[in-house]
C-alpha cells in the first residue's frame, strides 16, 4: 500500500492531466501556446487576490485570468500592437504583479516556489475533490461543444457561415482555459502549466488521423507523464512539478523516433 | 460584435411552390397572385430578360434566400463596399465578379453574417442551410483531419450523403487522405462535396475553381448547374475570372466598391461599366461563357420556354418541383433602379 500523499498527487495530477490533455489540442491547432502562458503567469496575481481577501486562491486564479483573456481581446481589437508583443507585455507584467503583490503581504508566508513549479506532494483531498470536480466539469463542457470547437479550429469562416457559434465556443474555451489552470496550479505551477497542455498533445499528433483521436492519447499521454514523473521524483528526490515536465518531454522525444509503421502517415 | 442580420419566417399562401430541400427538411414558399404573373411572364418578357425591363412590372416569386440592402462595409476610414442592393434567390445563380479588392469576399461575408454591415442591413431566410466553399482551407499539420472528418465538419449528414457528394465531385477516392495531403484541386473539389453534403439551400462558392485545371473546371461549374437544377437551392459565387462565368449563371454582378452593372451574362458582356471596369478585353471577350454540358436549354426566346423540367434522368424524389418562371426576370431589379450611381441599364442588342 503506497502512501496516501501518493496516491493524493497521483489523484490529482492524473485528473490535471486528463483535462489538459485535450484542451491542449486546441492550444495547439490554435498556437496559442503564447496566450496560455499569459493567463497561466497571470495567475500568480490571482492568488495575491485570493489571499489578500481571504478568499479562495483558485477563484482569485479564475478571476484574474479571465480577466487578462478579456483585455486582451479587446487590446487585440485596436489591431495597433502585434498580439504576439501584446502577449509578451501582459505575460511578463502579470507575472511582476503577482510577484510584487505577494511581496507586498509580508504578513503571509507564502511558499513562493509551490506556486511557481507546483507542490503536487503536498496536496490535500480537498485540493483532489477540486481537481477531479473541476476537471470533470471541464470535460463535460469540452465534450459539449468538441465539434463546434474543432469546426471552429478549422475555419473560423466556414464554421460560422454554416451556423456554427464561434463566438459561444470561443468564450467557453477562454473560460475552460482559466478553470485547468486554476486546477493545475498547485501541480506543476504557474511557469509550467502550459507545458501539460502543449507537450502531450504534441506527443500524441504523430499517432493520430483524427481530432477525438489526438485527445484521447493526448491524455493517455499527459497521465502516463504525471506517474512517471512523480515515481522519478520520489526516487531520485527532485522537484515534483518540473519532474512531471521532464517526463512528458521524455514522451514527446520518444515519440519522434521514427517507427516504420508510421512511415508514409500523415 | 453586433450583426444587423434580421431573421424573417416567410409565410405560405398561394399555390406556387419552390421547394428548397435541406436536411431533413422540406420548405416551401409560396407567393400570392402568382398565375398572372406567370402569364405576364410568358407573354412579355423572355427568359433572357429581353422584353420590357423586367423589375418594373414582375416581382420575382422564388423566395429570397439572402438579401443585401443599401449594403455599406467600411473599414476604417474606407468604404470597401457601399450601396450594394443584391438579392440571392432560391434556384438561381448568382456570379459577382470584379477586380481584385473590389470587394466580392467582403460582400459573401457579409451575406453570410461573418461581418457586421456598417451601413443598411442584411436579411437571411430563418433556417437558411449554409454551404459555403471558401477561398481556402489554411490547416496546420497539428490538425490531423481526414477528408472523411472534414466532410461532417459543421453537420452530420449521413455515410451516404457523404459517399455520394464526394462522388459527384469526382473526390470518391480522396476520403481517407488527409487534407494537408490535398493538392489544390483535390481540395476544392472535397471543400465543394462538403458544402453539397449538407443539402444547402443556398451554396456559397468563393471562387470554387482555383488551383482546379480547365477541363475540371468546366465540370465543377457543370456540376454546380446540376445541383441548383436537382435541388432547386439558390447559388451565390464569387468568379476570380473576370471572363470566365458559367452559363448557368442567371445574373452575374460586377463589383467594385458598389455594383457596376448586373444582368444576364450575354448581357453585361457589352456593358460600358464592364469595359469601364475590366478593360476593353471584356467586350472583346464578351465574357467567355461556360456552355456547362446539361441538358436544359438557356437559349430559348420564344417565351415559353421555362422548362427547367427534367424528364430524362432525375429520380422523382431528388427533384423538388421546381418552377423557374418568375424569378429570372429579377435579373435587372438592383441595375436599374434609378438614382443609384454606377447602375447603368445592361445595354442591349449590340
Amino acid at each position: 500500500m503506497p502512501d496516501e500523499f501518493l496516491v493524493r498527487a497521483a489523484l490529482a495530477g492524473v485528473g490535471v492531466a486528463l483535462v489538459a490533455g485535450p484542451l491542449g489540442c486546441f492550444v495547439v491547432w490554435r498556437r496559442l501556446a503564447y496566450f496560455g502562458d499569459t493567463m497561466a503567469h497571470s495567475a500568480l496575481l490571482g492568488v495575491a487576490f485570493g489571499l489578500a481577501l481571504g478568499i479562495s486562491t483558485q477563484i482569485g486564479v479564475l478571476v484574474v485570468a479571465l480577466t487578462v483573456a478579456v483585455l486582451l481581446a479587446v487590446l487585440e481589437r485596436l489591431r495597433t500592437i502585434p498580439s504576439d508583443t501584446l502577449l509578451g507585455i501582459l505575460s511578463h507584467s502579470a507575472l511582476s504583479i503577482g510577484l510584487v503583490a505577494v511581496g507586498f503581504m509580508a504578513w503571509l508566508r507564502v511558499d513562493l516556489l509551490a506556486y511557481l513549479f507546483g507542490d503536487v506532494l503536498s496536496v490535500s483531498w480537498t485540493d483532489v475533490a477540486t481537481v477531479l470536480a473541476g476537471g470533470a466539469g471541464v470535460l463535460a463542457i469540452l465534450a459539449w461543444l468538441w465539434r463546434d470547437l474543432v469546426a471552429a479550429t478549422v475555419s473560423p469562416d466556414l464554421a460560422a457561415a454554416e451556423g456554427v457559434n464561434v463566438l459561444r465556443s470561443r468564450v467557453a474555451f477562454t473560460l475552460l482555459m482559466a478553470v485547468v489552470i486554476a486546477i493545475a496550479m498547485k501541480i506543476v505551477g504557474v511557469l509550467l502549466i502550459t507545458s501539460l497542455l502543449i507537450i502531450p498533445a504534441a506527443t500524441a499528433r504523430r499517432f493520430v488521423g483524427s481530432p477525438e483521436a489526438m485527445a484521447v492519447v493526448a491524455a493517455l499521454a499527459g497521465a502516463v507523464a504525471v506517474l512517471a514523473g512523480l515515481a522519478f521524483s520520489l526516487v531520485a528526490d527532485t522537484p515534483s512539478g518540473p519532474s512531471i515536465v521532464v517526463a512528458a518531454l521524455a514522451l514527446f522525444m520518444l515519440s519522434l523516433v521514427p517507427l516504420p509503421m508510421l512511415a508514409g502517415r500523415r | 460584435m453586433c450583426n444587423i442580420i434580421t431573421l424573417r419566417k416567410r409565410r405560405t399562401s398561394g399555390h406556387m411552390r419552390v421547394r428548397v430541400r435541406g436536411p431533413g427538411m422540406a420548405r416551401s414558399a409560396a407567393v400570392d397572385g402568382c398565375d398572372g404573373m406567370r402569364n405576364a411572364v410568358a407573354t412579355g418578357v423572355d427568359e433572357r430578360g429581353r422584353g420590357p425591363d423586367a423589375a418594373g412590372g414582375v416581382r420575382a416569386v422564388s423566395p429570397v434566400l439572402v438579401e443585401a440592402r443599401e449594403l455599406g462595409i467600411r473599414r476604417g476610414d474606407r468604404w470597401l463596399l457601399r450601396k450594394v442592393d443584391l438579392a440571392v434567390r432560391a434556384g438561381e445563380i448568382v456570379t459577382v465578379i470584379g477586380p481584385n479588392g473590389g470587394g466580392k469576399t467582403t460582400l459573401l461575408k457579409a451575406l453570410l453574417g461573418l461581418i457586421a454591415a456598417d451601413e443598411g442591413r442584411v436579411e437571411r431566410d430563418a433556417g437558411l442551410v449554409v454551404g459555403y466553399v471558401p477561398q481556402r482551407l489554411q490547416l496546420e499539420w497539428t490538425m490531423p483531419l481526414s477528408v472523411d472528418r472534414l466532410m461532417t465538419l459543421t453537420g452530420r449528414p449521413s455515410a451516404d450523403a457523404v459517399d455520394e457528394a464526394l462522388r459527384s465531385t469526382g473526390a470518391a477516392h480522396l476520403k481517407e487522405r488527409a487534407v494537408q495531403a490535398l493538392s489544390g484541386g483535390e481540395l476544392q473539389r472535397v471543400l465543394l462535396a462538403r458544402a453539397l453534403a449538407r443539402r444547402p439551400g443556398l451554396l456559397v462558392l468563393d471562387e470554387p475553381v482555383q488551383g482546379v485545371d480547365f477541363t475540371g473546371e468546366a465540370e465543377l461549374y457543370g456540376l454546380i448547374g446540376e445541383v441548383r437544377d436537382r435541388t432547386g437551392c439558390g447559388v451565390l459565387l464569387v468568379s476570380h475570372d473576370l471572363h470566365v462565368v458559367m452559363a448557368a449563371t442567371d445574373r452575374v454582378i460586377c463589383l467594385d466598391g458598389g455594383v457596376q452593372c448586373s444582368g444576364r451574362p450575354r448581357e453585361i458582356a457589352a456593358d460600358p461599366a464592364l469595359v469601364r471596369l475590366f478593360g476593353p478585353r471584356s467586350a472583346e471577350a464578351k465574357l467567355a461563357v461556360y456552355a456547362h454540358d446539361h441538358h436544359h436549354d438557356h437559349h430559348h426566346h420564344d417565351g415559353s420556354a421555362h422548362d427547367h423540367a427534367h424528364p430524362h434522368d432525375d429520380p422523382p424524389d431528388a427533384h423538388g418541383t421546381h418552377e423557374h418562371a418568375a424569378h429570372d426576370h429579377a435579373a435587372h431589379d438592383h441595375g436599374i433602379r434609378p438614382g443609384r450611381p454606377g447602375a447603368p441599364p445592361p445595354a442591349r442588342g449590340a
